[in-house]
């Protein structure tokens, strides 16, 4: 606890009171009289600015200065101590494995606390899967690997189906759903919003700020981002909707250090979005985005694209489906096929194939043939896109289950 | 030299350009309590305005090198023995090293931008493990500062490529001293993490206090030779309404950073993200933070996607030409493109190099 009281205060380093950081009492009074009141006031001016603003001497100016930047700078930890620190604070030193091996290896454990994991892929691909299987992951006891505490679900476009989360939660881990009243408890520790507007989801995530520290809650998940921000227009305009979000969900992650996992939708490739810089001759390069059918774009951007830290490509390529190690800072690219089950999403092969050239970022969604699935509750949401193998569909409610099987 | 340029308070130099004062060789032969009468100031501040006029525009300063026309100047042939004797940092890839003139520059801002996920981090990253590497490897056993902006800095990410760093080191040893008893390296993974001081900075206005505190920690700690911030942009993209204020801040920046890395010898590296811009007709990719940004940083790398591969492409150097190589990422980090056996060339190559450049200095 004391520890993200810490990350807390240390949020607001920029509001530090200059009259609070023991300055000689002259100046720290000049700084009050001309309404300096804060380090953020006080570094947004250069240093020949505050000589004039305040009326004293270059040299006086650079003392305050660099006092108030010595206060104001947070501390520094060598790189070993920030290791020993997460070895022994948290689980599997930040990360929550996905029990797929090939994908945990990878990314060094798991998916990394502190910093978001984004999924992006086309309409059907799982998503929505890889998040549900995670979500039951992260409220497992700790036990059986999980962590043991809340997990918070936004779901933006009407997705979240408890029906299938349990039927992956009984598939993947009978032991522990076949104890009386254990599937309650799994299921009473995810709580899911449903914000249907913008301005909700951001009210949405004020109030999911407030109570992460209160409660144990250790995932966070938002399922889509691109549902309600848009992030580019064409021209990318300056100032878009999705900065805040951005910033807000990133300082969430941060000092919560827990898992955030955001998915993201696709959009087809437009003339506009450009791939070259001015000194390449457009002429000469390989266009590849050609080279790919019906290639798709991650939404929201490029600025959005520098905020994850982990970017995990879902695609569909000649009836297979692939999991991309797209981006990521402490991964070789590598690929791995995947297939989904009763038990959720599974790897097909743990060894991935290595992809050293840009199609590791390319994102492939042969979008096939319409199925509506509709089942008698309300999961008549779910279309999924098939072609060429058969999938079985099974949800279990209660004693009687509805299969369908496609082809 | 005129007194409206001095480093004086606005009041100060009102009232001795209003009591007649203008230029500095008029303070030249005044006494401090002539000076304080004069301005209707008490006599302490007269003695400082009189200090920093005399520091300005004096004949008496002290001139650290030969004689020279311009107070304060170096001769080009002065620099020249500076520029030759200047540790390269090495990328531990060789193509890339070659266009480099050997490595990072280590008394140079160089900025380094690509999109998202092209191996920017990784190159820090790289920088920041191959600063320490001894110098019986051609390496300058120095210790790195890498301020994380964004949040990717991922320890075991460090780790793995520490840990390649020493088998490579290994490998040079059993591959060049052959005939000689073999030498451990007696170095772990976490000698060089201990070595990397880490700051987490989560606002502008963080960002700037600690490149201004940065003077004050670098004299303290005298071994650190590289100061990698990642990234210099994420903190001004969004939440700025005021570009002009940006601009400043940006410029003011650039500045502390060049100062810092003159003062100390060290390389500093930025890494930029990068945005789009309509120009020609249609819409590029360019690095962001805007056009006067551009012009801050002495070196400029771009890493982009080309064809099948990333390649890094020197934009802009003052005395480096333009020229494109490829590069990899890998489990051990940033290497060649080509074949692995290249990895124990690159090294024997710096040692090379140094050796050749030691012989010649002798002469």
């Amino acid at each position: 606890m004391r520890k993200s009281v810490n990350r807390v205060w240390r949020r607001v380093m920029a509001n530090k009171l200059i009259s609070e950081m023991g300055l000689p009492k002259s100046i720290a009074n000049i700084f009050a009289a001309r309404n300096i009141h804060t380090a953020k006031d006080a570094l947004s001016l250069t240093e020949f600015e505050l000589m004039e603003l305040l009326d004293v001497g270059l040299a006086e100016v650079t003392t305050a200065v660099s006092s108030i930047s010595e206060i104001s700078c947070p501390p520094y930890q060598t790189a070993l101590s920030l290791l020993e620190q997460r070895m022994h604070n948290e689980h599997l030193a930040g990360h929550l494995p996905t029990r797929l091996k090939g994908l945990d290896a990878a990314l060094c454990g798991g998916i990394p606390f502190g910093v978001i994991t984004e999924l992006v892929g086309p309409a059907g691909i799982g998503k929505t899967q890889f998040c549900l299987k995670l979500s039951l992951l992260a409220s497992l006891p700790s036990s059986h690997g999980g962590l043991d505490g809340h997990v918070v679900y936004v779901d933006t476009e009407s997705k979240f189906s408890s029906r299938r989360m349990i039927e992956i939660g009984v598939n993947s881990f009978p032991e522990i759903f076949q104890i009386e009243g254990m599937a309650q408890q799994m299921a009473g520790r995810i709580l899911v919003l449903q914000p249907t507007t913008p301005t909700e989801f951001s009210e949405c995530l004020q109030k999911i700020k407030d109570s992460l520290l209160q409660h144990h809650v250790k995932l966070l998940v938002i399922d889509s981002m691109a549902a309600l921000v848009s992030g580019d227009g064409q021209g990318q305009c300056r100032q878009h909707p999705l900065g805040w979000h951005m910033t807000f969900i990133k300082s969430l992650a941060e000092f919560s250090r827990i898992p955030v996992v955001v998915t993201n939708q696709v959009r087809s490739h437009s003339g506009d979005d450009p791939f070259h810089y001015s000194f390449q001759d457009s002429r000469q390069n390989l266009d590849f985005p050609t080279t790919f059918d019906s290639h798709l774009v991650a939404a929201l951007g490029i600025p959005w694209a520098h905020a994850v830290s982990i970017r995990l490509v879902l695609e569909s390529k000649s009836g297979q489906r692939f999991i991309k190690v797209a981006k990521s800072s402490m991964s070789p690219p590598v690929a791995f096929t995947f297939a989904i089950s009763a038990s959720g999403i599974s790897l097909l092969h743990d060894d991935g194939i290595e992809m050293t050239g840009p199609e590791i970022n390319a994102i492939c969604g042969q979008v096939l043939k319409h199925f509506n699935v509709a089942s008698s509750i309300n999961d008549a949401h779910n279309i999924k896109y098939f072609r060429d193998f058969e999938v079985t569909v099974v949800y279990s409610i209660k004693n009687w289950s509805f299969r369908v099987v496609c082809g | 030299m005129e007194v409206s340029s001095l480093p004086i308070s606005a009041s100060h130099r009102a009232k001795l350009i209003s009591a007649g004062y203008i230029s500095i060789s008029s303070l030249s032969s005044i006494s401090p309590a002539h000076l304080a009468r004069d301005l209707g100031i008490s006599e302490n501040e007269a003695t400082g305005i009189l200090k920093v006029a005399s520091q300005r525009g004096g004949p008496e300063r002290t001139i650290p090198s030969h004689h020279s026309i311009v107070d304060g100047a170096q001769t080009a042939w002065d620099m020249l023995h500076e520029e030759e004797s200047c540790r390269r940092i090495t990328t531990s890839c060789a193509d890339l090293d070659d266009i480099l003139g050997g490595g990072i520059s280590c008394k140079e801002v160089t900025e380094i931008g690509g999109v998202p996920g092209i191996g920017k981090t990784q190159l820090g990253i790289q920088l920041a493990i191959n600063v320490q590497i001894p110098l019986e490897y051609g390496g300058l056993a120095g210790k790195a500062v890498y301020i994380d902006t964004e949040g990717s800095f991922m320890v075991e990410r460090v780790q793995q490529v520490a840990e390649a760093c020493i088998k490579d080191m290994q490998e040079y040893d059993s591959f060049l001293r052959k005939d000689l008893p073999a030498r451990q390296v007696n170095l772990q993974a976490n000698d060089f993490l201990a070595n990397i001081y880490y700051f987490r900075i989560c606002s502008y206005t963080e960002q700037i206090a600690v490149i201004n505190y940065l003077e004050k920690f670098i004299s303290e700690h005298k071994d650190i030779k590289v100061v990698i911030v990642d990234s210099i942009t994420f903190h001004f993209r969004q939440d700025f309404d005021d570009m002009a204020l940006r601009t400043r801040l940006l410029g003011g920046m650039a500045l502390k950073l060049m100062k810092l890395a003159k003062k100390f010898t060290l390389a500093v590296i930025l890494l930029n993200q990068v945005t789009t811009k309509y120009s020609g007709g249609s819409f590029q990719l360019t690095l962001a933070l805007g056009d006067s940004w551009s012009h801050a940083c002495t070196n400029r790398i771009i890493l982009y996607w080309n064809g099948n591969g990333r390649y890094a492409h020197i934009d802009k150097s003052p005395s480096i030409r333009s020229a494109s190589a490829p590069y990899a990422v890998t489990g051990r980090g940033i290497r060649n493109l080509a074949s692995n056996c290249k990895r124990v060339k690159l090294i024997l190559r710096a040692r090379l190099a140094h050796d050749e450049h030691i012989c010649r200095s002798l002469i």
